[in-house]
Order: structure tokens, then sequence, then C-alpha cells
């Protein structure tokens, strides 16, 4: 019964990713939101807007800052992953 | 089991790779590079320090509390440079008009891109090595030591 519900949850996860591949823009399709002069913005504007003279910087840490925190949150699930893997049972300060 | 090869080797090469390490981290808003890959770096060194002192002497080991504290403090960095934005009245995460930019180009600039890819290397560090120390003391004893 476990494994059922387990399955058919996957799947409807499964099918709503596929959605969302589904909806997302061809591979170099010119009027994707990629392609709509937010290249050009970042390129002119990042050095003035952020002070950061490396683009990538100014995108990851400012322009994206928050998806950024997220990608450390990630890292920091893993460690406490790990961490309850390996003492599961055992009282650990 | 004391090695004198891998001792003296680590006498030279841990401060080096902590030294580039930092260097990568303070030059994330300048070149390539920044707070993950810096973060590694440091990381490695810690890992090497283990594995150069680890059977030497108890106070040569790196505590758990150590890698704890890198952990939680990158990522207290990172959450409080995000929370000075709304202290400012502005969004969370905000850089301009909260920091000071200063001069593009110059290492003292980019305001909140600098502390906070400080902040990601201290958590990247702290994370490469707590994995390779839970990994490696982890799971056997409630203590935790072998």
């Amino acid at each position: 019964m476990r494994k059922a519900i387990t399955v058919v949850i996957l799947l409807g996860i499964g099918v709503l990713f596929m959605l969302m591949v589904a909806e997302m823009p061809l591979y170099g399709d010119p009027n994707a939101p990629a392609h709509q002069g937010i290249m050009q913005k970042y390129i002119a504007d990042s050095a003035r807007d952020t002070g950061a003279i490396n683009t990538i910087a100014a995108i990851i840490i400012d322009y994206r800052a928050y998806d950024t925190l997220g990608e450390a949150t990630v890292l920091f699930v893993a460690v406490v992953a790990v961490t309850a893997a390996l003492y599961g049972g055992y009282e650990h300060a | 089991m004391h090695d004198m090869i891998l001792e003296m080797l680590g006498r030279v090469l841990i401060p080096a790779t902590q030294l580039f390490g930092a260097y990568i981290l303070f030059h994330g808003h300048l070149s390539p590079g920044g707070g993950f890959s810096g973060g590694t770096i440091i990381g490695a060194s810690f890992i090497f320090y283990s594995l150069v002192y680890r059977f030497t002497a108890k106070k040569h080991r790196l505590k758990h509390e150590t890698s704890l504290l890198f952990e939680v403090g990158g990522a207290l960095i990172y959450v409080g440079a995000g929370l000075v934005g709304i202290l400012a009245g502005r969004h969370f995460l905000t850089n301009q008009g909260v920091f000071p930019i200063g001069e593009p180009g110059r290492l003292w600039s980019s305001g909140m891109i600098l502390l906070v890819t400080l902040g990601i290397g201290a958590k990247v560090a702290g994370t490469v090595f707590k994995l390779f120390q839970e990994l490696l003391e982890g799971g056997a004893e409630p203590d935790g030591h072998h």
C-alpha cells in the first residue's frame, strides 16, 4: 500500500515536471525571455549597478542573490542529511 | 602513525592552499572564482590538515564544533547581509543604495558582493570539511570518537 502511494506521488511529481518542461522555450528560440535584452543590460550596467567588474559575480550574488541563497541551503541540507544518516539512533551534540 | 614526509609536505602546502583560497575569495568580484570555488579550496586545505595530523595528537584534531561554526557562521553572514537591506527600508538582499559600492575594479568595492562571497566561502569550506569529517569519524560511537 505504501509503495503504491509512493509510486502515485512520484508519478504526479514527474507529470508536473514534464508539464513545466513542455512550457519552457525551445533552445535557441529568439523570443525566449533570456533573449529579450537582459543580456545587454547585464553587460552594460552590471559594473555601475553592483561595483563588481566580474559580471558573473554581479549576477549570482546581486541580481540573483536570492537564488544563490537557495544553493547554499542545498549544501546545508546535504550536511544535515549526512549527519542524520550517520548518527541515526544516537544522541549527538 | 607519524609520517614525516606527509607532515613536511603539509607544512608547505597547507598555508599555500589557504592563501590561494583566500585570494580566490577576495577577488570573487574582480576575476573568475568566488565563494563556492574559494571555499572548496580552503575546505580542501582543512581536509589535508586533518589527513596529516589526524593520528599524531588529540590537540591537532579540528573539532566538529569548528566546522559547524564555519557552516552556520557563513549562512548567518549571508542572511545578515540580506537583512541589512530590509533594515534600510529596501528589499531583502539589496546591494545598490544600501552598501557602499565603491569604485569598480578596486579590491574594496562591490559592497554586499564581497561580504556575501566571504560568507559563502566560509559556508562551503565548512560543508566540504564537515562532510569529510562525518564520513571519516561519524556514525561509530555515541561520542563520535573511535
